[in-house]
């Protein structure tokens, strides 16, 4: 009874983690620049899809990551640079299906390059499970656990400490200021881009290895770290992560207790419940528009 | 307004030309069916334009509202016995009690909520025609009887294209009407600045309200329809893919412009078929019209082509 809530709650927070990254990627670049982009699942799956095909190769798995990670982020900063920036004043709306096409766009160079087979990645540290009070664990969770944890730590510290990272929050709190002080504003746009990407694509990497890596594979994973971000507020940094392990625990006991076909519709349901009962997410401030 | 209403009543009958000379081109019943599909896509598009073009919204799960009209049909008729129009009717209140009861709360906040809130919808009704297969036949999609009414079988392509026909021309119609109407006018400042239009007392959450209910009614009485005509629906006519590919036909053709959307569902249909000859292209060349229209003409294909027209003001 216990071992099994344990099983669940361990499972759900592996793949939490992985939501809390790709939602943490949405609120960087909504902050930065106000776009919600759709193709945060892609930088997860070419992450995901390069280190798989690279270690395949013989390529060794630090260097086919960081690879992946780089290849990632150069695409990240071509979408911001070349789709983005040029549609700068548009609508949300407009925004949203720029960011759309690029994610279906880059699925198909993807699927051109990698064909549409699962791609294998083997467990970074074995596969012996580990036991723990009854419930067991993968060695690859903790790996995912372990590197999403490192890299919020990190993000946090550079939104803290660095320039860049200050400049960063002072364009999303008000562009025009930001700019006025000297902040290049299309630079801090670029970086949010490939900074999101990096984080996609290492949260690809770590867990491939669980999910098997597919062309598709960012759809669903992206969709979810969206809905992490709505859920935690839009452009909160902690609340998306919050809302990556609620979804992510939500999803697994979900899955364990209810039904696991409706798996995929747990993160839905909640977000349509916080829609209409607590529209600005758990942690958003109420926002107010300027005419 | 004379002239405005002479702009719109010519569109209205060089569409309906159109759709009366269409068939004698069309050399098969295999181009005939070509048409109807883009028909009905043109009529979801139609209603997806007024949301998008007119209320300044996105629903990322339009092909969802499409895919509750199309199993109500086949459900309620196939297993329960329902007259089609019936099921047709009980579809669309269906949709439109849903659209309402999650649009009045949503559509109070601005930009991407009613997105994510329709992107979910519409994943969770995928996620259930796939899983409750007891009725509806689960991935591999059910069987849908003809329509009948009173005693009359529609059958047949021939049939189903004046049927689709008088459809479109209808939406067609009431959109034109809806956008001229003061509660068009409202709509448009609303699209222009919430806000300001707020502030000289537009109601403008109720106008997106009732313009996303419509919007979303449209889309399952094509839904009805398409599973009559087709006779075998399958839950991807109502999953993400398909809701991308509506609002990709409404933003090529034109946002704004009801007869672009029409040319958008045309023009987009037609593509699929001519790119089946290199399929593996097929993304590259969806999320490259999507973001090579948005980025070098974002009002779309048929208003950026009038514009060209000089001395011709876009209807």
């Amino acid at each position: 009874m216990f071992a099994e809530l344990l099983q669940y709650l361990l499972s759900g927070l592996t793949i939490g983690a992985i939501y809390a990254l790709a939602g943490l990627g949405f609120s960087i670049i909504y902050n930065a620049s106000h776009v919600i982009n759709f193709a945060q699942g892609e930088f997860i799956m070419i992450g995901g899809m390069a280190s798989a095909t690279l270690t395949a190769s013989g390529v060794p798995l630090p260097l086919a990551i960081m690879i992946g990670c780089g290849g990632a982020m150069l695409v990240g900063v071509l979408v911001a640079k070349f789709a983005v920036e040029r549609a700068r004043n548009a609508s949300t709306v407009t925004l949203i299906i720029i960011t759309i096409g690029a994610s279906i766009f880059l699925r198909g160079i993807a699927e051109l390059v990698w064909g549409k087979d699962f791609k294998r990645l083997d467990a970074f540290s074995g596969e012996t499970p580990i036991q723990i009070l009854g419930a067991s664990m993968q060695p690859q969770s903790l790996w995912v656990v372990g590197t999403a944890g490192v890299l919020i730590v990190a993000i946090g510290l550079f939104f803290a400490r660095t320039l860049t990272g200050k400049a960063i929050l002072a364009t999303s709190h008000n562009r025009l200021a930001a700019q006025l002080v000297g902040i290049d504003v299309k630079r801090v746009v670029l970086a949010s881009f490939a900074l999101s990407a990096a984080l996609g694509a290492i949260g690809g990497a770590v867990v491939a290895p669980i999910t098997f890596s597919y062309t598709e594979m960012g759809i669903m994973l992206g969709l979810k770290g969206f809905t992490a971000a709505v859920l935690g507020g839009l452009g909160h940094g902690p609340g998306a992560v919050a809302g990556g392990l609620i979804v992510g625990i939500a999803e697994a006991l979900g899955a364990g207790y209810i039904s696991s076909a409706y798996k995929d519709a747990v993160a839905f349901v909640i977000i349509l419940a916080v829609l209409l009962f607590m529209p600005n997410g758990l942690f958003g401030k109420r926002g107010t528009e300027r005419v | 307004m004379n002239a405005l209403l002479h702009g719109r009543l010519t569109g209205l009958l060089a569409l309906a030309a159109v759709i009366a000379v269409l068939p004698a081109f069309l050399p098969n019943n295999f181009y005939l069916d070509i048409a109807i599909l883009a028909g009905f896509n043109a009529v979801v598009c139609v209603g997806l334009n007024l949301l998008i073009g007119y209320a300044g919204q996105i629903s990322l799960g339009h092909a969802g509202f499409f895919g509750i009209g199309a199993y109500a049909s086949g459900v309620l008729v196939g297993v329960y016995g329902w007259p089609p129009a019936l099921a047709l009717l009980a579809g669309a209140v269906f949709v439109g009690l849903l659209a309402f009861l999650v649009a009045k709360p949503i559509l109070r906040l601005k930009g991407h909520y009613l997105a994510m809130a329709t992107l979910g919808i519409g994943i969770i009704v995928s996620i259930v025609l796939r899983t409750e297969s007891g009725l509806t036949g689960g991935p591999d999609g059910m069987m849908v009887e003809p329509f009948k009414i009173f005693g009359v079988e529609l059958y047949g392509e021939k049939v189903w294209y004046w049927v689709v026909g008088v459809l479109l021309v209808g939406v067609v119609w009431l959109s034109l009407n809806l956008i001229d109407s003061p509660m068009g006018r409202a709509l448009r400042a609303v699209h222009g600045s919430e806000v300001a239009s707020e502030v000289v007392g537009v109601d403008t959450a109720r106008f997106k309200v009732l313009v996303f209910v419509l919007s979303a009614v449209f889309a399952s009485v094509a839904g009805s329809l398409f599973a009559h005509y087709a006779g075998l629906i399958t839950p991807a006519k109502a999953d993400f893919f398909k809701s991308i590919e509506l609002v990709t036909m409404v933003v090529f053709g034109g946002m704004a412009s009801t007869f672009g959307a029409v040319v958008g569902a045309v023009v987009l249909t037609l593509l699929p078929q001519a790119l089946t000859v290199f399929q593996d292209y097929q993304q590259i060349v969806l999320g490259g019209i999507l973001m090579a229209t948005m980025v070098f003409m974002p009002k779309g294909l048929l208003p950026t082509l009038a514009a060209l027209l000089p001395a011709r003001r876009r209807a």
